[in-house]
């Protein structure tokens, strides 16, 4: 999806996500998605690094290149891993002001939020606001 | 009772989930409650909604009565010796942090020490550890044994001339596996040092009788035990009781109040400041009543355990047949238990997932966490069967 502009990306999301009706089949997908996720190193795995308020951990590690946010993450729940993996495949590759403006109302469209535990909602909630953080310090630091 | 009439008292249980027939697993974090129960708390709010204790008029004496009438009921329940022995609390924690409060005021200072055991609910840790700050006290911890009780003879060791308290569970709520509480007891009575018993899950799954465990307190929900939300229970020995300072100030807790100083009322009446729970309150009787008459298949229990034992990809923390409680906690291994949880509450399955507030236990076991099904009553064979079957699709999809 590298060459997709943020709203193509998300459109693309939300298409995938409709060819599957039943809950299992959307977490069959999710668990493809987080089984196919790039390594993470172990060294990576710091206590800073770590998504406060998911039940299960993840792990969220960010660089800048050509002032654009490539993200690499990590959990040791699959279904977590296929969440985080779907929205940084999203938005790495972006500017810190196109993620910091964006207001990530895909997740909502393709019903996850919903569907979870408010626990695991959290969790997600968790997820979507380092993202935006780590695009908030990006934009700061580049100005 | 017949299983079906066990099922229809219970209107929660007939729904469905993601279009599934609801299988509820998670009862030890909160039962179902039957409609005599629901009914109750109902009725109680349209005709007897008014203080206790307070006025004269009729609705007020009626929820008064409700409401102390529960209070021998209990007295009965767990064969307590006076009605002053049982006080009313918000559940299982409150107890316990009352005591911890009341108790530690009167008897524990600087350099005593406090007996948990490391398979205690945070409930049965945080509120002594708050004590242990407050005065200067020291916590100790007695481990569990390989079999995963607690025991008398590794407690006599732990115990010494400055133990003040020691607080154990009756059934641990990971390990679901009872402790031999009498003989506890009995080691604490030895050296002149009260035991507080949390008995959230104690109550549930086992004949309570205070006098009979020799249990200086026995705290517990009543949500746990089929009863309303924020419903608990405080059992302590009346010189005990007599002997603590009031835990929270107002309402009805007092005798008289002045500038120059207050005086307090008698227990239990010291220990329930403020507005009690009046409505739901009384809702324990008919939930203690049913748990009187109910009991989970043991079979049920037996295909279980022996499923999850059997498997080799499952780890089962708790084993024992003979002591076991229908309460399983496992790890599968490859297999998250979040993971699982998700999968499976989209089967129609609720299931704890997690630390089950129970995080030294965690780290005792060297686990991140479980996952965890507990049956009550109202579930059948079919549901085991279930579980199981649901439990092997959702391993094959995660590994």
């Amino acid at each position: 999806m590298t060459n997709m502009t943020l709203e193509e990306k998300k459109q693309q999301v939300i298409e995938d996500f409709s060819m599957y009706e039943e809950w299992l089949d959307k977490y069959e997908y999710l668990i493809e998605l987080g089984k196919a996720l790039e390594p993470f190193p172990e060294s990576e795995k710091t206590e800073e690094r770590l998504i406060k308020g998911c039940q299960s951990r993840v792990w969220l590690l960010s660089e800048i290149r050509d002032g654009k946010i490539y993200f690499k993450a990590d959990s040791d729940a699959i279904i977590t891993k296929g969440i985080i993996s779907l929205l940084i495949d999203v938005y790495s590759g972006h500017t810190p002001a196109e993620i910091a403006e964006d207001d990530f109302s895909f997740v909502a469209q393709i019903g996850l939020k919903d569907n979870l535990s408010p626990t695991r909602a959290n969790g997600l909630v968790s997820m979507i606001e380092t993202i935006k953080k780590i695009a908030g310090q990006a934009g700061n630091d580049g100005k | 009772m017949a299983l079906k009439n066990i099922r229809d008292q219970f209107p929660a249980l007939d729904q469905k989930v993601y279009g599934k027939p609801l299988v509820y697993l998670d009862n030890a974090a909160t039962a179902q409650r039957p409609s005599s129960v629901l009914q109750l708390q109902k009725s109680l709010g349209e005709s007897a909604n008014a203080n206790i204790h307070r006025a004269v008029h009729k609705l007020a004496s009626d929820a008064t009565e409700a409401y102390e009438n529960t209070r021998e009921y209990v007295r009965q329940y767990l064969n307590a010796q006076y009605s002053s022995e049982i006080v009313f609390t918000s559940g299982a924690t409150a107890s316990i942090n009352l005591v911890a409060y009341s108790f530690g005021e009167a008897f524990v200072g600087e350099g005593d020490e406090i007996i948990v055991s490391v398979a205690e609910h945070h409930s049965n840790i945080v509120p002594w550890q708050l004590l242990c700050e407050r005065k200067g006290a020291i916590l100790k911890v007695l481990d569990i044994e390989k079999n995963g009780v607690l025991s008398p003879g590794s407690l006599e060791k732990l115990i010494s001339e400055r133990t003040k308290i020691v607080a154990i569970c009756h059934i641990s709520n990971v390990l679901g596996l009872v402790n031999p509480v009498r003989e506890l007891a009995a080691v604490c009575h030895k050296h002149g040092v009260p035991v507080l018993v949390d008995g959230a899950q104690g109550i549930v799954h086992s004949k309570v009788d205070v006098q009979e465990l020799g249990c200086d307190f026995y705290a517990f929900s009543g949500h746990k035990i089929y009863a309303a939300t924020g419903t608990g229970v405080l059992y302590g020995k009346k010189d005990l009781l007599d002997a603590m300072p009031p835990f929270m100030g107002g309402g009805e807790m007092i005798e008289s109040v002045s500038f120059s100083g207050t005086t307090y009322a008698k227990a239990p009446t010291k220990f329930e400041a403020g507005t009690q729970n009046f409505n739901s309150i009384p809702t324990l009787v008919p939930a203690l009543e049913f748990a009187k008459a109910a009991e989970t298949d043991p079979s049920i229990t037996e295909f279980v355990y022996r499923k999850l034992t059997e498997d080799e990809r499952i780890t089962l923390y708790g084993t024992g047949l003979e002591n076991k409680i229908p309460l399983f906690s496992f790890a599968v291994k490859g297999a998250h238990h979040e993971d699982l949880a998700l999968i499976m509450d989209k089967m129609g399955i609720a299931l704890r997932s997690g630390q089950m507030c129970a995080e030294p236990l965690m780290d005792r076991l060297g686990v991140t966490g479980f996952l965890r099904a507990s049956f009550a009553p109202y579930n059948t064979m079919e549901e085991a069967k279930y579980f199981i079957e649901c439990l092997n699709k959702a391993i094959g999809m995660l590994i």
